[in-house]
């Protein structure tokens, strides 16, 4: 009943948005760009010369991207007339501003700039795709209501840090797989210490699991408030429920005898791909209730 | 103006002469009141490391006297035949003896490439001449010029990142694994050189605790007394490998003493907490077959000094971006000299100038009786207006344009075609 509820078409909002996306100023998008670029340069000087000052930039210009993002997502929100996470694309570019938000916390957290020029680049991804594709057809009657911009946002945080850390952890894997072969190529001084890369990339998961599940139980309560019933089987839940138990599992073994260290990092990898499949497979096919994340 | 600079280093002297000839603190200031006494020199220097003894100095009149002039005062100094200790010595002039100071302070004269505490020595005998007021303003220009440079080549460059010696090339792997070292500890098997070295650096990062454990009881005593160590007793492998996150082991044996049996039950003593062994044992002390177990890296003394010769290949490339900031830093050290000297030699020339006229007045006004003495004051009046004319235009140029104080490359002819005339008469 309310999954049809989404998709009511209604011709003169339609018309409306076409009319303002011509008008959808591209200014923040030009600088939001310029500062994720200078953001990844720096960075990635940083990498290779260990240059203080490029890493000070890298986080300087992350930070003057965030902003610019923030407001490239609020012209588009209005010239859209609807909230971000309204459309596949404004998620996207939602997702990327939480990733950057996130990556920015773990590095004022854990003092270490070397993952910025890895974590940039799907930064910059997620920004392009969501703002530079064409808006078509946009699904009317959007979801309404704060219970559910919580629920959709931090969903959506809970996404960004699960990719922070899968990209950790990859990072983990190569680094300790040149470590353990002796095979020490120029860019492993440069790499931040093992044991740091696993403690950043479990509080990345423990982020990302308490938002998922304070999110899903507020995706519960809105579901009960327009409903009048909490549960309704939708394959997203089982998944959701499934993400979040591999990532719990995950803060459990990272610390133990026989997972600590690399099989720890693979599970870590292993956990994104079951995200992954849930964005496509399971929302695209499966899912009634779900669009995007 | 003009730098000297007499000096040896470890290219030109063997090490018992560099040891004859290093200043204390107190023996460079000494040295820099004797200089100056002396009228050898108006501003001085010591530079004195265990790898070199260099003297720099502002002589007081242009002479190539006075580099043989340090040079005797050195060997006087250190009571060191002239003989023996000339042959050591190199002289350097202006340009070349800028050149060599930022090359040392850019770390490019160093025995080891780019090492970094030659910048804090440098500096260290900056504050102190500075202090003791031997120096003045060409040599307080001049170091805080090379100051700049060692700091540019060090942020700039890759010279001085990478370890060069295989106790460094082990003490940073390490940190690659566990990050900063001050809540870990390591073990030392047996003993060595090169192992006495990875604990002195160890301590220089910071390491928690250290374990000795060695066949010998009454060697294993000794060194964990001069390691600061704790003791572990010989053959107890359970006990001794669930605290220590770095082992270093030397010990001298024909069979492996870390076989794949003890290391597997260390790393379930320690869940597998990850384990970086440095084998630094010949032949090694590491049984191959342990290599794979999970969580456990294993470097052999081969395997760092591979590292350790990368890196210094990786090091060399980096020269030419170096020698580049040096370049760049002469430049600036040059133009700022020659302005200052032009300044100088503007006024020279205008009071010179003025002796001049009041001479060239004096001989002829006598000729020029007919004249009313307000008017010859007038006529003096005229004269110093031209001359003020001719002079000011330039002195104003001088001192505003920069392109044009750096075409002007030689303030020494200027000196001489305006200025030493008189002499040569």
């Amino acid at each position: 009943m309310f999954a049809t509820s989404f998709s009511t078409p209604t011709p003169s909002l339609s018309l409306r948005y076409t009319l303002n996306v011509t008008t959808v100023p591209h200014l923040f998008l030009f600088l939001t760009l310029l500062a994720y670029a200078l953001s990844l340069g720096s960075y990635t000087r940083y990498l290779y010369t260990g240059s203080k000052l490029a890493g000070r930039l890298g986080t300087i210009f992350l930070g003057l991207g965030l902003v610019a993002h923030y407001f490239a997502l609020l012209d588009r929100s209005r010239g859209l007339n609807t909230v971000p996470y309204h459309d596949l694309y404004g998620s996207m570019s939602l997702f990327g501003w939480l990733l950057a938000l996130t990556y920015l916390g773990l590095e004022f957290y854990h003092r270490q700039r070397s993952v910025g020029a890895f974590v940039v680049p799907f930064i910059i991804v997620f920004f392009l795709a969501a703002h530079l594709a064409t808006v078509d057809r946009l699904p009317p009657a959007p979801a309404r209501g704060i219970v559910f911009a919580l629920h959709v946002t931090l969903s959506i945080l809970a996404y960004a840090a699960f990719a922070l850390s899968f990209v950790l952890s990859l990072i983990y894997l190569a680094e300790n797989r040149l470590l353990r072969n002796r095979k020490l190529g120029e860019v492993v001084w440069r790499l931040p210490p093992l044991d740091l890369l696993e403690r950043m990339s479990r509080s990345s998961v423990l982020i990302g699991v308490i938002s998922i599940a304070i999110g899903t139980a507020l995706g519960f309560i809105w579901v009960d408030r327009l409903t009048g019933q909490y549960w309704y089987y939708d394959p997203k839940y089982v998944v959701t429920i499934l993400v979040l138990l591999l990532y719990a599992a995950y803060l459990q073994l990272a610390r133990t005898t026989t997972w600590r260290g690399a099989r720890a990092s693979r599970l870590c990898i292993f956990n994104f791909v079951v995200v992954i499949l849930s964005f496509t497979v399971v929302n695209l096919y499966l899912s009634n209730t779900h669009r995007y994340f | 103006m003009e730098i000297v600079l007499v000096g040896l280093n470890h290219r030109t002297a063997p090490l018992e002469l560099r040891e004859r000839v290093t200043f204390t603190t107190d023996q460079a200031r000494r040295a820099a009141a004797e200089l100056r006494s002396r009228g050898l020199l108006e501003e001085s220097l010591v530079l004195s490391t265990c790898n070199r003894s260099e003297l720099y100095g502002v002589p007081p009149e242009t002479s190539h006297e006075s580099a043989s002039g340090l040079s005797s005062f050195l060997s006087e100094f250190h009571s060191i035949r002239p003989d023996v200790l000339n042959v050591a010595l190199y002289q350097h002039y202006d340009r070349a003896a800028v050149r060599h100071l930022f090359r040392v302070s850019a770390g490019l004269d160093s025995l080891l490439l780019g090492e970094a505490e030659i910048l804090g020595q440098v500096r260290e005998a900056y504050r102190f001449a500075h202090e003791y007021g031997a120096t003045g303003p060409v040599l307080n220009r001049l170091f805080q010029g090379a100051l700049e440079t060692g700091k540019r080549v060090r942020s700039e460059t890759e010279l001085g990142t990478r370890p060069m010696s295989v106790a460094a090339a082990g003490v940073k792997l390490a940190e690659r694994i566990f990050g900063k070292l001050a809540e870990r500890s390591a073990l030392v098997l047996g003993a060595g050189t090169i192992s006495e070295q990875v604990v002195s650096t160890l301590r220089d990062r910071g390491i928690a605790h250290l374990y000795v454990m060695n066949r010998s009881r009454d060697r294993a005593q000794t060194l964990a007394t001069q390691f600061g160590a704790r003791l572990i007793e010989w053959g107890n492998w359970d006990s001794a490998f669930s605290a220590p996150d770095v082992v270093v082991s030397s010990v001298s044996s024909e069979e492996p003493v870390l076989t794949r049996a003890i290391l597997e039950a260390a790393m379930a003593a320690r869940s597998n907490r990850a384990l970086f062994v440095m084998d630094l044992g010949v032949p090694r002390n590491v049984d191959p077959s342990a290599a794979d177990l999970y969580n456990l890296y294993v470097y052999n003394i081969e395997n760092l000094t591979e590292i350790v010769e990368q890196n210094r290949a990786a090091r060399e490339s980096e020269i030419p971006r170096a020698e580049a900031i040096v370049e760049e830093h002469i430049g600036k050290f040059l133009s700022w000299q020659a302005s200052v000297e032009l300044v100088g030699l503007v006024d020279a020339l205008r009071s010179r100038i003025r002796e001049e006229r009041a001479a060239f007045i004096r001989a002829r006004i006598d000729s020029m009786n007919h004249l009313a003495p307000s008017d010859r004051e007038h006529v003096e009046d005229l004269m110093d207006e031209l001359l003020e004319k001719l002079l000011v235009e330039p002195a104003t140029r001088l001192r505003g344009e920069k392109e044009l104080r750096r075409k002007i490359q030689n303030v020494e002819a200027l000196r001489d075609l305006f200025l030493s005339k008189k002499d040569k008469r």
